[in-house]
Order: structure tokens, then C-alpha cells, then sequence
């Protein structure tokens, strides 16, 4: 038959690979996810399991020698009220600066998904990706200097007459302090400034997907915009928030530069673990601090998930 | 236009005054002037970009007219919003909402409206049994076959009970079994509902099936409105005679001498009769001879491609009545004779 071009036998090397793979689909299948799937076995999940392990290890109090026996001490220390406090911080913090980003960051998504088009729309999608390309301790170090007392945030506040904005902020209890770049307000800036790219992608994704004639749709069977975004859009694009929210989430749960750099030095979940590693030689306490972004991560997916955010997936 | 087929005492659902929808330097729709009756089943039928689609667009309000005026029932809602209209529209693509369910679906412009659940849930019931989905409310769309998310989406706009209901292709996606059948089902849907349809199709076949009037569209203006025998009989232009079913045309010198006429004619191929040369011809028709060059069996029919001896060629369909249509092929090359009547042949504008 003249469909067969050659003698099967005397086919090359690649060709009887590749008909060797046609005939067997499932080695190739298995050829394919097992460099991925030792990747992530052993260097991902290996190492997470012996962090887990590590934080029921314990630290002997006279010697500080780490004493490798099962012992649930170390999460008795976590639970002191001092440590809880770094985790309810950092959660507000991480929780704030989700909710901030998910606000600022829908409507733009909205308008690159639905409105923008042709150079307006490239340039969007730009601005978004530029500042991803630069390094992340450069931009928080100039976010450092911006927000200082002699920085040009305070210049062009002062110029423009808005000081006294800026002094009634930082006056307030708890997230004021002596300058932007020494306070709460200020870390919130530079976290949403950071995580904001995180949340607009997911968020535009979700929104590219819905189909206009849905929104027509709505509108066609009666219903005023705002309806038709409650009741439309937004289901539609809660999947695409929720993505986000676990990147902003996630992120901030377990960022050490940023409450290091900016900020008035109170503990955050990242600089504990990495002075409790360091400095004070307590590795399984540091490993049970990095225990709790992951549970709070978990139990915040469970919740996602019973709202309804994966349905529409 | 055809007045004549206008019931007089019919009131007019839909109304274009003038339409004009640019885009850009595409003209859309150019300036059409259109009326659809109460209660009719209309179809605007055209190629792809003809501005069918535009113009049902027009009257759902989801396009807004460059220039002209549109009238819903005497009213004008030029610059309405599609909120605001009494209109519902089957989409192509039926736009069902993917994250509710087939009954939320069809409940949502009850909802929006403030309607209760309870009574909801029973007008849903009952919508959904007609469209032959009963039960179904609890699935989500995603678990429906095509055909069934065609009956949610017609379902979901006739639950509204709108003054006119608008159909964009919606037997597009459908395979052609499936489609025949909603095509009747539709129809019965209508006369039920007693609603006026405007459906959109770019399929000739399924206009003249489903129709009492039809406009046909060419490059945004309406070449002819009429019923489906008027639009098929006596098509106006060399457009419509081209696009709703198969002509002939035959135009100029060709005109001249096989019917002594100038101007361009269209005649259908199916009117045409075969005959042997020598035969006469009867009063009140044309003839001419040829050669035939072509014959394609059709099963039901065999359309021959003849040569004229003055030039030119005329396609001929013959149904396959006799025993001997097994043999058609035998014809190739057969000198005959072609024979129509004068009443056949439709002068063309332009």
C-alpha cells in the first residue's frame, strides 16, 4: 500500500519512537508528568512536610538545642498571646489589603475587559505588567523614600495645601505614626501598590470570559445595570476574585521585606519567622508560625468555595 | 411593496422610519423603512453583514440608530434603552446564564420584575412544559444538549409575554433534524402565543418555511419585502432572484434574442421543460435550443446545464417521475429543445 511510506522496520529512530508512543499513550503520559511530578514531590511537598514536622519538635529552654521528639510545646508558645497578636496583625493586614485591592482593582479590570481597545487597551495591560518586571526590594525601598517626612509624597501634599490631611492621618490611633513610611497607612499602601497587579489579571480573566451577549441579555430581559451587575457580572467574575484574593492574601500573609523596610518594626508572620529562624535559633517555632498562613489559606479556600465561588468555574 | 398583503385592520408592531446604523464608514443599515404587523411571523433573510442582524438589534435597543426613527406599537423608542422595551430576544448563542439554573434561568426577567417565588416557580413550571423541558427546572445549563438550551432561551424570553419576540439564528448551531423540528415547533409556538416573531436566519429555505412575510436584505437595505411565493415567484431584483432559491438570468443580447426583449429576466430552473427539437411550440412561451452539457442527479430531481445554440446557458430541473430517470445521465449531449412560459420569466429592476 502506498499510504504506508515506509518499511515500519526500517523507519528511523524518531519514527519508531513516535509510533511507539502513538501505540502507547499512557508512557507518554508518564514520560510527560514525571519530571513535574518528582519536581514538586520531592523539593515542594518534601519540604513542607518536614516543616510540619519541625514545628512539633521543641527547643529546650536552658540550652536552646532543638530536641527532635514529638511535643506539641511549640504550638503552646504560638498560642501565647504575644505571638497570636503577630498572627491577627498580619491576617488584618492581609485581609485589608485584599479588600482594598479587590475595590481598586475591579473596575479597571472591568474597563480593560470590556471597554478598552486596541493601544488604550495594550497600554493598560502594560501599566499593569511593567512594574512586575522590575525588582520588588527597588520599588519598595523608592516607596520607602516617597513616603518619608522629606519625601515627595509630603512635597506635593504640602504644595498643593494637604498636609494637614496627611498629619490628621497620621494622627490616628494605631495605623498613624511619625511618618508614612513609619506607620501602618503607609505598609498598606505599599502592599496594595505591590499585590494590585495579582489581583487585576484573575480578575480581568474572569471578566474576558463573560460573553456580552449575557450581559444583553440580562438587559434585554428587563434588568438596569446595577441588577444586571449583581446579578450577572459579578457571579460571574467572583472566581476571577477569588484568585486574586489568594495571591493578595497569600502574599502579604507571607511577606517579610515589606513590614521590614516599611513600617513601625511591630512583628508581622514574615519577620518573625525569619528572626525566630535566625537570631534565636528557634526553628520549630518558625516553622509553626509558617503553619498558620497555610491553615488560614485553607480555611479561607473551604469558605470560597461553600460561597459559591468555584461554581461557575 | 406588498400591500396587498396587508391585513387592513392589522396594527403595526414594529415600525422603521428612516434607519440608518453606521459603523464607521460601514453602513450597516441605510436607511430602511420597514413595517412588521401584529402577530406576524417575519423573517429578515440575507447574506452575513446584510444588516438582518443589525436591525434586530436596532429593536431590541441593544444598537441605537445613527438617524431615522423606530416605532414599538405607535410608540417611539428611538434611544430606549433595551431595559425599557417590550421586546425579548433568543440569541445565537442562547446567553444563558451559566452560574443559575435552568429555572433561574427562565424566572430571571420575573425576578427582575419583583414577581413572587411561589408564583415564579409556577409560571416557570408551566413555560417550561411547553417548551417539552417539564421537570428540568433543578439542571444547570451546561447539562443541556443544544437543542434543549434553544427551548430554555425561547422559554426564558416568552415568559415576559412581550409584544414582539426576537430570534437571532436560533436554529443556527442546530444539526438539520433537529432544526426541521424546531422550525415547526416554533411555528406552532407562535400561533399559540399569538406573539409577533421577527426571526433573523440567513437560510432561504428556512424563511420560506417559517414565514408569512420576509425582507430580504443585501448590503443594509431591504431589496424586497413579501410573502415566501411572492419573494420566491416573483422575485424584484437579480439579488433576491439569486439568493432565495436558483435562477437563470438571462440579461442583454442574450434577453433580446431568445425572447425579443431588452432588460434582464430571471427565470426559475424548475419552470423550464425539456422537449424534443422538433416539437412546437405552444402559444404564450419561449423556446430555445441547445445542447445539454451537464446533468447532476439530485435524487428527487436532475438539474441539466444546457448550451444555447445563441450562446449562453440555462439551468433546467426536471423531477425524476419516470422509470427511465435512472438513465439521465445518458442525456450529456443531447440536442433539445427548452420551453417556458412567457408569465415565467420576471422582468428585474436595475
Amino acid at each position: 500500500m502506498a499510504l504506508i511510506a515506509e518499511n515500519p522496520k526500517k523507519a528511523s529512530l524518531a519514527t519508531r519512537f513516535s509510533s511507539l508512543m502513538f501505540r502507547r499513550p499512557r508512557l507518554l503520559l508518564f514520560l510527560l508528568l514525571a519530571p513535574p511530578l518528582l519536581w514538586l514531590g520531592i523539593f515542594y511537598l518534601g519540604s513542607l512536610f518536614l516543616l510540619v514536622i519541625q514545628s512539633f519538635y521543641r527547643v529546650d529552654d536552658f540550652s536552646g538545642v532543638v530536641i527532635r521528639e514529638f511535643s506539641l510545646e511549640t504550638y503552646k508558645t504560638l498560642f501565647t498571646p504575644a505571638n497570636m497578636e503577630v498572627v491577627y496583625r498580619t491576617a488584618a493586614m492581609a485581609a485589608i489589603v485584599t479588600l482594598a485591592s479587590a475595590l481598586i482593582a475591579f473596575p479597571l479590570a472591568y474597563y480593560m475587559a470590556r471597554y478598552a481597545k486596541g493601544r488604550m487597551r495594550s497600554l493598560l495591560y502594560l501599566a499593569v505588567l511593567v512594574p512586575l518586571w522590575s525588582s520588588y526590594l527597588v520599588r519598595i525601598y523608592s516607596w520607602k523614600l516617597i513616603l518619608a517626612n522629606e519625601g515627595v509624597l509630603n512635597w506635593i501634599l504640602q504644595t498643593i495645601g494637604l498636609s494637614g490631611v496627611r498629619d490628621w492621618l497620621l494622627d490616628l490611633p494605631v495605623i498613624g505614626g511619625p511618618s508614612l513610611s513609619f506607620s501602618y497607612l503607609g505598609m498598606f499602601f505599599v502592599f496594595v501598590y505591590i499585590w494590585l497587579p495579582y489581583m487585576i489579571l484573575p480578575i480581568n480573566a474572569a471578566l474576558e470570559r463573560v460573553p456580552r451577549s449575557l450581559i444583553e441579555a440580562s438587559s434585554d430581559l428587563g434588568a438596569k445595570p446595577g441588577y444586571t451587575f449583581r446579578k450577572v457580572i459579578f457571579p460571574l467574575a467572583f472566581p476571577g476574585v477569588v484568585a486574586g484574593s489568594i495571591f493578595t492574601f497569600s502574599l502579604t500573609l507571607g511577606d517579610y521585606i515589606i513590614p521590614t523596610v516599611i513600617g513601625n518594626s511591630s512583628f508581622f508572620i514574615g519577620p518573625a519567622v525569619n528572626s525566630l529562624q535566625g537570631t534565636s535559633g528557634n526553628v520549630p517555632l518558625a516553622a509553626a508560625f509558617t503553619i498558620v498562613p497555610m491553615v488560614i489559606m485553607g480555611i479561607y479556600l473551604l469558605v470560597a468555595r461553600r460561597l459559591g465561588a468555584f461554581d461557575a468555574l | 411593496m406588498s400591500e396587498r398583503n396587508t391585513p387592513p385592520s392589522a396594527e403595526i408592531a414594529v415600525r422603521f422610519n428612516k434607519v440608518s446604523r453606521h459603523f464607521g464608514d460601514v453602513r450597516a443599515v441605510d436607511q430602511v423603512d420597514l413595517d412588521i404587523y401584529d402577530g406576524e411571523f417575519f423573517s429578515m433573510l440575507g447574506p452575513s453583514g446584510s444588516g438582518k442582524t443589525t436591525c434586530l438589534r436596532l429593536i431590541a435597543g441593544f444598537e441605537q440608530s445613527t438617524s431615522g426613527s423606530i416605532q414599538l406599537y405607535g410608540q417611539d423608542v428611538t434611544g430606549l434603552p433595551p431595559f425599557l422595551r417590550d421586546v425579548n430576544t433568543v440569541f445565537q448563542d442562547y446567553a444563558l446564564f451559566p452560574h443559575m439554573t435552568v429555572g433561574e434561568n427562565v424566572g430571571y426577567g420575573l425576578m427582575v420584575k419583583g414577581i413572587a417565588k411561589s408564583d415564579r416557580e409556577l409560571q416557570v413550571k408551566d413555560m417550561l412544559e411547553m417548551v417539552q423541558l417539564g421537570g428540568m427546572e433543578k439542571r444547570k445549563p451546561t447539562q443541556l444538549s443544544g437543542g434543549q438550551r434553544q427551548r430554555v432561551a425561547l422559554a426564558r424570553a416568552l415568559i415576559n409575554r412581550p409584544r414582539v419576540l426576537l430570534l437571532d439564528e436560533p436554529l443556527g448551531a442546530l444539526d438539520l433534524k433537529l432544526r426541521q423540528q424546531m422550525q415547526l415547533e416554533l411555528k406552532t409556538i407562535q400561533h399559540r402565543v399569538g406573539i409577533t416573531f421577527i426571526f433573523v436566519t440567513h437560510d432561504q429555505e428556512e424563511a420560506l418555511t417559517m414565514s408569512d412575510r420576509i425582507a430580504v436584505f443585501n448590503q443594509g437595505k431591504i431589496e424586497q419585502i413579501g410573502t415566501p411565493a411572492e419573494i420566491y415567484e416573483q422575485p424584484k431584483t437579480e439579488f433576491v432572484a439569486g439568493f432565495v432559491g436558483v435562477s437563470n438570468i438571462v440579461r442583454g443580447d442574450q434577453a433580446r434574442r431568445v425572447m425579443g426583449k431588452d432588460g434582464n429576466f430571471a427565470i426559475r430552473p424548475e419552470k423550464i421543460h425539456i422537449v424534443p427539437v422538433e416539437s412546437p411550440a405552444p402559444e404564450n412561451t419561449f423556446c430555445a435550443i441547445g445542447a445539454i452539457r451537464e446533468v447532476i442527479y439530485l435524487g428527487v430531481n436532475t438539474r441539466y446545464v444546457v448550451d444555447l445554440d445563441t450562446g449562453g446557458e440555462l439551468s433546467v430541473l426536471e423531477q425524476n417521475l419516470a422509470q427511465d430517470s435512472m438513465n439521465v445521465a445518458a442525456a450529456r449531449g443531447r440536442k433539445v429543445q427548452l420551453i417556458w412560459q412567457q408569465s415565467d420569466c420576471r422582468l428585474l429592476q436595475g
